[in-house]
């Protein structure tokens, strides 16, 4: 469960705890490529990745994504998620983990906007975005 | 993005994207038709399945219980198994809906990447929901005198009761160089 008293409490500024994901291994990719619905064999298939020009496969954003979302459920529940937005601002190489933290950007009485960040091991920032998430209990929203 | 088999139309969009650079229309304004702003997909109706949600809970690494079983959803106030919240975007993909949009727009999907993605979020997607999604593209635009290309595309998430649950705008980068 989602500990909401994280982000009833921080203020703005504040850094929340980071967690790690993955490792992205080619099975992760083969996994979501066919959980996602996204078979571009840029991310599954080494030969057709290197006639594209690129040295390997690579992750596909939307995984890191779901990694992020996985990430701001450890402080809200996903029906708090009201929008966000990424940026997906350097590749994420197969066999490579995600670290995913966030700081408090602003906050009013009924919502927290987070500033989300996405790195590798070595410190390469692959993704950068913002979310809005509701204080309030959303309306048919389970208790 | 899902061609339905990158490898067989790849050669064929490959050959008519080198046309139009010879023609020197990648220059500046980028090779893109721009007459395409505006497009929009039929729309395609999508069962959400259980067992799809479970393995993208598999393939995302997810623990919660709620994202592989229904009691455990139900007892957590859900009516079904809920859709995380990045899968709308999956929806789209699954509908396979044929052409493509980069299809429709003659780029291949190697030289694309995933630039931006965003989610409003209005109401929840259930496994055992039908979903209606189609793809429109609302903008394409140019950066680095034609090098990059942008493709703008948003969507609309709506179920079986005709309520809206989720609104997506994506930007993909292609890359002309």
């Amino acid at each position: 469960m989602a500990d909401a008293t994280l982000l009833t409490n921080a203020p703005v500024g504040a850094a929340l705890p980071e967690r790690t994901y993955g490792p992205i291994t080619r099975t992760v990719l083969a996994l979501f490529a066919g959980a996602s619905g996204d078979h571009n064999p840029i991310h599954i298939n080494i030969d057709f990745a290197k006639r594209a020009g690129m040295d390997d496969v690579f992750a596909h954003g939307m995984l890191s994504m779901a990694y992020l979302a996985r990430y701001v459920q450890n402080f809200a529940d996903a029906s708090a998620l009201r929008s966000w937005n990424v940026r997906f601002v350097a590749i994420t190489p197969v066999n490579t983990s995600l670290i995913c933290s966030a700081t408090v950007a602003s906050r009013d009485a009924g919502a927290v906007k987070l500033a989300l960040r996405a790195r590798t091991p070595d410190g390469v920032e692959t993704l950068a975005g913002e979310a809005i998430i509701s204080l309030e209990e959303a309306p048919g929203a389970p208790a | 993005m899902a061609p339905h088999d990158g490898a067989a139309h790849t050669p064929q969009l490959t050959a008519r994207w080198k046309r139009g650079q010879s023609r020197g229309v990648g220059l500046g304004r980028g090779v893109i038709d721009r007459s395409h702003i505006g497009w929009r997909s039929k729309p395609a109706h999508v069962h959400v399945e259980a067992g799809q949600l479970r393995l993208f809970a598999k393939a995302t690494g997810e623990k919660s219980p709620i994202y592989v079983d229904a009691a455990a959803a139900k007892a957590a106030g859900h009516r079904a198994i809920p859709a995380p919240p990045t899968f709308a975007f999956s929806i789209n993909l699954l509908a396979q809906t044929a052409p493509s949009y980069l299809e429709v727009l003659g780029v291949p999907i190697s030289r694309v990447l995933h630039g931006e993605q965003s989610f409003e979020y209005f109401n929840p997607i259930y496994a055992g929901d039908v979903i209606t999604i189609s793809t429109e593209i609302v903008d394409i635009y140019a950066k680095k005198n034609g090098a990059l290309e942008f493709i703008v595309a948003a969507n609309e998430a709506v179920n079986q009761n005709d309520e809206l649950c989720v609104k997506l705008r994506s930007v993909i980068v292609v890359r002309n160089g």
